[in-house]
This record gives C-alpha cells, sequence and structure tokens, in this order.
C-alpha cells in the first residue's frame, strides 16, 4: 500500500486544522464563524473524496457507462451545505445581537465588561 | 491556499472575500471528484449567499479585527499535534478512489443497481436523497426552518419600530449594474424552476433551485433598496411559505401512511410503484424549494433590514 495514495486525507486535514487554528486564536466573533466555515467545507471535502472512484462517472445513470462514484455522500453532503448556511446565518445574527449588546464582537472586551458588571453589582 | 491566507488577514473584508474564493475553488473540486450535485450548491451556497451574509455582518460589527490573538503560539502547538495525530489516523484508511473500499461495499451498489428499477430517474443523487433517505432531507429541511425561526427570533422580533426615514438607496447611481440586472433576474428566476423540476434527470434539485431562486431576489434588494423589495415581495406571504414547504413534504408522508404504506414510501400514492415514486420526488423537492428559497430570503431581509437599526443604536 502506497503511502502517497492517502493525499486526500492530508489535504482535508490542513484546512481543518487552519479552520481550527482560526476558531482558537481569533478573538473576533465573526472571523471565529469564518473558521468554522472552512472546518465545515474540510469536512465536506473528506465525505467527497471518499465517495469517489477512480475511474468512476458522476452518478446519473446513462447506457455509456458502467462505474459510478457513491451517491450517498453527495447526498449527505449536498443537504449539509444547506443546512451549514443556515446555521452560520444563525452564529452571525447572535454576533449582530451581541454586538448591540456590547458594542464590540472583541471576545475579551466582552469578558471584560461581563467582570466589570459583576463587580458593580456586588 | 486560500484557506491559509485567510488565517493571516486582519481585514474582514478581504477575509470575507477570501471565503467565496475557497467556496468556488471547493466547488472545482467537487466536480473533479465527480460530485457535480454537491459543486452546484456549493457554488450558489458558499461563493453567494454565505459571503453576501458574511459581508451584511460586517456593515454591522465593524471592519476590523483585534491586532491580538490568544496565545497563537498554545493554539498553533494544538493545531498542529491534533493534526500529525489525524495524519497519523489516515495510514489505516483505504486509497483514495479504492473501489473495494468500505465505503463502496455498503449500501451503495444497492442504490445504483436497484435504483433504476425501484424509481427510473437518471440522477441516482436525487432518488436517494428524495426516496430512500427522505427521512433525513425531512430532517434538513427542518432544520432549515428552524434556523429561520431563529434568525427572526434573534433580529426581527426584537427590534422597535421607527418611523420611516427614506434612506438613499445605495447602487441607485450605477445605471449599468441597474440596467443589467433587470436583464438577469428574470432568467435568474427562469433557470431555478429549471433546476427545480429536471432535478431528475440532471444536477439540481429543491436545495438548490431555492438557493438560485432565493439569490436573484437578493440581487433585487441590493441594486433597489430593502424598502423597494419589502414592497415586491410580501414579508407575511414569505414566511407563510416557508412553513408551507415544510408542510407539503410532511403531508406526503402524511399521505402515503393514508393509502397504506409506511410514512414517506411514495410507491402507495399511485397505481404503479414507479409512477407513485415519481410523484411522491416531484411534490417533496417542491417543498423542499419552496422552504430552501423562502428561508434564504428571510434571512438576508432580516439581516439587511438590521443595519440602519445598529448604526442608529451605536450612534
Amino acid at each position: 500500500m502506497n503511502f502517497l495514495e492517502q493525499y486526500n486525507y492530508w489535504i482535508v486535514i490542513l484546512l481543518m486544522m487552519s479552520g481550527f487554528y482560526i476558531v482558537i486564536a481569533h478573538g473576533n466573533l465573526v472571523k471565529k464563524l469564518m473558521g468554522l466555515t472552512i472546518f465545515q467545507t474540510s469536512v465536506f471535502i473528506l465525505y467527497i473524496s471518499i465517495s469517489k472512484v477512480i475511474g468512476g462517472t458522476a452518478p446519473i445513470l446513462d447506457d455509456q457507462y458502467e462505474v459510478y462514484t457513491n451517491p450517498l455522500p453527495h447526498v449527505l453532503i449536498l443537504t449539509a451545505i444547506v443546512v451549514g448556511v443556515a446555521t452560520t446565518a444563525l452564529g452571525l445574527a447572535l454576533a449582530v445581537r451581541i454586538k448591540e449588546a456590547y458594542g464590540t464582537v472583541e471576545e475579551d472586551v466582552i469578558q471584560e465588561k461581563d467582570l466589570q458588571q459583576e463587580g458593580s453589582t456586588e | 491556499m486560500t484557506a491559509l491566507s485567510l488565517a493571516f488577514t486582519k481585514d474582514l473584508f478581504a477575509s470575507v472575500m477570501l471565503t467565496g474564493i475557497y467556496s468556488l475553488l471547493s466547488a472545482g473540486f467537487f466536480v473533479l471528484m465527480d460530485a457535480v450535485d454537491v459543486a452546484f450548491t456549493e457554488a450558489a451556497v458558499g461563493a453567494g449567499i454565505s459571503t453576501i451574509l458574511m459581508l451584511t455582518t460586517l456593515t454591522m460589527t465593524g471592519r476590523f479585527e483585534n491586532r491580538k490573538l490568544h496565545h497563537p503560539k498554545i493554539a498553533l502547538s494544538v493545531v498542529i499535534v491534533t493534526g500529525i495525530m489525524l495524519v497519523m489516523g489516515t495510514v489505516d484508511m483505504p486509497a483514495f478512489g479504492s473501489p473495494s473500499a468500505p465505503a463502496q461495499t455498503h449500501v451503495a451498489p444497492y442504490y445504483i443497481q436497484q435504483s433504476a428499477q425501484d424509481i427510473d430517474i437518471p440522477n441516482i443523487v436525487t432518488s436517494v436523497l428524495a426516496s430512500y433517505r427522505g427521512f433525513d432531507t425531512f430532517g434538513e429541511v427542518v432544520v432549515v426552518f428552524t434556523a429561520v425561526i431563529g434568525v427572526l427570533a434573534l433580529l426581527e422580533f426584537a427590534r422597535v419600530e421607527r418611523a420611516d426615514s427614506e434612506k438613499p438607496v445605495p447602487m441607485l447611481q450605477h445605471k449599468i449594474l441597474r440596467i443589467v440586472s433587470k436583464i438577469l433576474i428574470p432568467p435568474i428566476m427562469l433557470f431555478a424552476l429549471y433546476v427545480q423540476f429536471h432535478g431528475e434527470y440532471s444536477p439540481g434539485g429543491g436545495f438548490q433551485a431555492g438557493v438560485i431562486f432565493a439569490s436573484s431576489i437578493i440581487l433585487y434588494a441590493m441594486l433597489f433598496g430593502i424598502e423597494q423589495t419589502r414592497k415586491a415581495v410580501s414579508v407575511p406571504v414569505v414566511k407563510v411559505l416557508s412553513a408551507l414547504g415544510v408542510l407539503i413534504y410532511g403531508s406526503v408522508g402524511i399521505a402515503s401512511m393514508l393509502n397504506g404504506g409506511t410514512y414517506l414510501n411514495y410507491s402507495v400514492l399511485a397505481e404503479n410503484d414507479v409512477t407513485g415514486q415519481h410523484i411522491g420526488i416531484i411534490v417533496i423537492e417542491l417543498g423542499v424549494g419552496i422552504t430552501v428559497a423562502t428561508a434564504m430570503i428571510l434571512i438576508f431581509l432580516t439581516f439587511a433590514r438590521r443595519i440602519g437599526k445598529t448604526e442608529e443604536e451605536t450612534a
């Protein structure tokens, strides 16, 4: 078994880790959501790359072709993309509300304001 | 890679554009890996709708982010360690494109060989989506619907009504843009309907059609202003329609139960099994299309309406 035959997983891991890095290292909530989107897309690519069969064609039946790529992951990811954008919209809506409540979307500033508020009520 | 440059830009506007490019590139990947339906969706959603939504949010939350990173070295090392562990995990995975991988030998051969007899439509993705896996798809539609309710709850109902001050429409001075898009919008809608009803034979279906249809409305809204769009597209009607789409999908399931079958088993809907499947698939794809299109329109309109308000409140 050739080690280089698994390059699709490596690309996915690279993308996934850059998304992960954005999520944990950046304080801006909108940027974090972008990181999550990258992470999400890397999972999509993982599924689609698993479904690929060498020499296969797109799963639309036709008499000329014998080998088809696996249609099941396509279905899963197709719906996941649309659901993904809907949930991202929900996240962005939350970010907008946080901006209205705190005047910022930077995580550390929000934390400071929370601490100040606790201090003033005690 | 685009994703890497994304991690290091401070200008959020630039990063949004990079996510758009990244989505378009991954749509290209999907075509290369034979997933035409998925590529279609990714190109419409990733490069279109989600980029617009991110931009709309940025107008409210500010363009630049804070320079400071949270412990970038710790974060980087965590990421690298996780990455290495994942790479080690891939050693046991089947090679790329191998026909003997477990994923290819489980239920997929059944779908590929039997769907011609059971359902008799060429696009296997549509038959799996709408018929074999109808339950999953119903769940996804409900999730989209729930997300819309969430967005509306967060942004729409919490707002205070204000006097309608006539804001200048931002794009009104661009004559070429306006005329070109006036010509483009009807064909985009027509194309959406084609994708909707031709989804059984070529790549496409309710999800893609819904997104394309919504993007034509969003294009209109960007050029002619939100208030104008609210006049053209009645928001209460859109809200009712998005619930109606879920209802259509659900009632097809009930209808097949009333005809003596199990939930979402379309074969009992007509005399002939195959005809029943066709009817079921067309109707539920319609439900999916309606819900997805109205969901995207609602999300966009709610976000865009919010822009003026946030500025007033922070000022």
